[in-house]
């Protein structure tokens, strides 16, 4: 899928994130959180990258730094080769036309007062897509049946839709405007268990079409091999592993990706009763600041202790 | 010897302004001392409502006991007053509920939380609840109790403080405890320990549970018994081996059959049940499942199957199902 000589669609260097650090107004400063520290990776074009950790690892904020929805405290973000980094609005927003995001909760993404139709159609508003009304709806329309719902819902609310229809419609807006990068962040934690195979199932077939590219956010590994082509695995804001998903899987290095895998519950009694999780101390066996990711097979990485 | 739990045709409504919600229909199950439940089902399903309903835990108005009767050992709680429930919940049967976050008070230590029930229900001395709590959080694996004890709920991580909920859940020795999501909100690493000391837990001290989580995962690992809920009914319950490995309800296959297997991206593409969740104001007529379910047969879609008792399996293996699932998954088989 990826050839090592291609150009990376999008490609972080160095990424990092830190809140607080500030003066306070009498002595001292804010205690500084690295929630993001010195991340790196590239996607390439229609690769998914599985981003995983548990609350707290700094995932969704790598996400959200990625997109520059915050600005990076630290380091590169290049788009097609071009550093985009720190960009002013205006120059931006282009790139906005190419990544897009979908949340985690379809309910709160969605505004309440809209309907669905609209609320789809608004990014070809924004980015003067469409000639004329006429043009926009059938445009929706078509979004609408490309994700799986029937047009005929573009007048209703949100607030008349199921989780799983609700997410198909951020879905369709966040492919409005045909683009190339996605990052998904948690798209299918808060959706009922039988709804969320549609989803993920609708993720593949989107990006067997159209050609996507996905950063997938997500705490729950069991997903992740259906999806990804390779997964970083993230701890208090450090990538400590990272590879194609089979090596991951099968073969895991850092002992904190052994003890994630370890840990998902498996659907299966016999399995399931004898299954002994393995602990890791985050506590005691955080990685140290100076470590660095050292290849240990083809593609794959992990962070050395 | 009589079930510690009999409930029986429990039927609960919710009257709101779209109409009335028919959240849990003419729900019948037992469950003996020592046993564990798990009950999986979606959001909808009744699996959470049912529960809280059968102690008087569901605001009426909205909510509504249409018909039933919960007895716990052998004494109606729906007949009885909430002054009397009062002397139940917490005592006879403990509660842990989903976001630790939420359910402990911020501004009160973690050994005032603890040592309330003790205090209500057994009268105890402060010093006496200062030992008991002492010794329950020792049991929930916190370490440094006595310290930790007086500490506040921001002081503990999640997974800690989802501790503190098992030891409050288990403070008065309950014969009884419902577990409603408890580790839904927690880390996979975390959720692990926390189901590791309630196994660890019913070896020690023997308390019966009843486990609701929509995480098959999780069942599988923790419960004696499974049920599955759709749509307000029980669609399939048995032993856990019996209904995970031979499951006879459309329903429970499409949610085993759709969870990951260690398949991969390419190689394998997950099933997944069609349709969307049931419209709970409609009147719950036939099989709740039927709209999304491809074998389901005319009379699904009338009739509402009686949950029997399972041909060619265990003994205790129930399924609510019209049509013969093992028949229907062969003869999709054989076609090209």
């Amino acid at each position: 899928m990826s050839e090592s000589n291609m150009t990376p669609l999008v490609s972080v260097q160095n990424l990092c994130k830190t809140y607080g650090g500030e003066k306070r107004l009498f002595g001292g400063s804010m205690p500084a959180l690295k929630a993001v520290n010195n991340v790196s990776f590239d996607i390439a074009p229609g690769e998914t990258l599985g981003l995983v950790g548990e609350s707290g690892s700094g995932k969704s904020t790598t996400g959200r730094v990625l997109l520059q929805l915050e600005a990076p405290t630290g380091g590169d973000i290049l788009y097609k080769g071009e550093n985009i980094t720190g960009l002013s609005k205006a120059m931006l927003k282009p790139y906005r036309r190419d990544m897009q995001v979908i949340f985690q909760d379809p309910y709160a993404s969605l505004n309440p007062r809209m309907t669905v139709g609209e609320f789809v159609g608004e990014p070809l508003e924004v980015h003067n897509l469409a000639s004329s009304r006429r043009e926009r709806e059938d445009r929706v329309a078509s979004l609408f049946t490309k994700v799986g719902l029937d047009p005929s819902f573009m007048k209703r609310y949100p607030h008349e839709f199921s989780g799983g229809q609700r997410q198909r419609v951020n879905i369709a807006r966040a492919i409005a405007l045909n683009p190339a990068f996605i990052v998904a962040d948690e798209p299918i934690t808060a959706l009922d268990v039988s709804i969320q195979a549609q989803i993920v199932n609708l993720f593949q077939d989107l990006q067997d079409e159209l050609g996507l590219t996905y950063l997938f956010i997500a705490h729950d590994l069991s997903m992740i091999r259906y999806l990804c082509h390779r997964v970083a695995v993230m701890l208090r804001g450090r990538i400590v592993e990272i590879g194609p998903c089979d090596a991951i899987f099968e073969n895991p290095q850092h002992a904190y990706t052994k003890a994630l895998l370890s840990a998902i519950p498996v659907p299966d009694p016999d399995i399931e009763r004898d299954r002994r999780p393995l602990v890791f101390d985050v506590g005691a066996n955080l990685p140290r600041e100076e470590a660095v990711l050292r290849p240990v097979g083809n593609r794959h990485f992990v962070l050395e202790v | 010897m009589a079930p510690l739990l009999e409930v029986r045709n429990l039927t609960v409504a919710f009257d709101t302004p779209a109409g009335t919600v028919h959240a849990v229909n003419d729900v019948s199950y037992s469950l003996e001392e020592g046993e564990t439940l798990g009950i999986v089902g979606e959001s909808g399903s009744g699996k959470s409502v049912h529960a809280l309903s059968m102690v008087g835990l569901i605001a009426t108005p909205p909510g509504r006991i249409v018909r039933g009767e919960v007895l716990f050992n052998g004494r109606d709680l729906l007949a009885l007053s909430q002054r009397e429930l009062f002397e139940v919940r917490g005592k006879e049967i403990g509660f842990v509920f989903q976001d630790p976050m939420t359910s402990l008070n911020p501004v009160l230590t973690i050994e005032r939380q603890i040592a309330e029930p003790l205090r209500r229900h057994f009268g105890m001395s402060v010093s006496q609840a200062r030992r008991r709590v002492v010794e329950l959080l020792e049991l929930v694996g916190i370490p440094d109790a006595a310290r930790r004890a007086r500490q506040y709920p921001h002081e503990f991580s999640g997974g800690m403080r989802q501790r503190v909920m098992i030891a409050i859940g288990i403070s008065c020795n309950p014969k009884l405890l419902i577990a409603d999501e408890a580790t839904t909100a927690l880390d996979v690493t975390v959720q692990a320990q926390i189901l590791d000391l309630v196994r660890d837990l019913k070896k020690k001290i023997g308390t019966t549970v009843i486990w609701i989580t929509h995480d098959m995962g999780v069942v599988a690992g923790l419960a004696d018994t499974v049920q599955v809920m759709y749509g307000g009914r029980i669609m399939e319950r048995g032993p856990v081996r019996a209904v995970f490995h031979d499951p006879r309800n459309a329903y429970t296959w499409g949610l085993l059959k759709s969870l990951p297997h260690g398949g991969r991206r390419g190689v394998t593409r997950l099933y997944q049940i069609p349709g969307n969740p049931p419209d709970l104001t409609k009147e719950p007529i036939g099989d709740p499942f039927a709209p999304r379910n491809p074998f389901a047969t005319e009379r699904c879609r009338i009739e509402t199957p009686p949950l029997g008792e399972v041909e060619g399996s265990v003994a205790g293996h129930r399924a609510a199902a019209w049509y013969d699932l093992r028949a229907e998954i062969a003869a999709t088989q054989v076609q090209p």
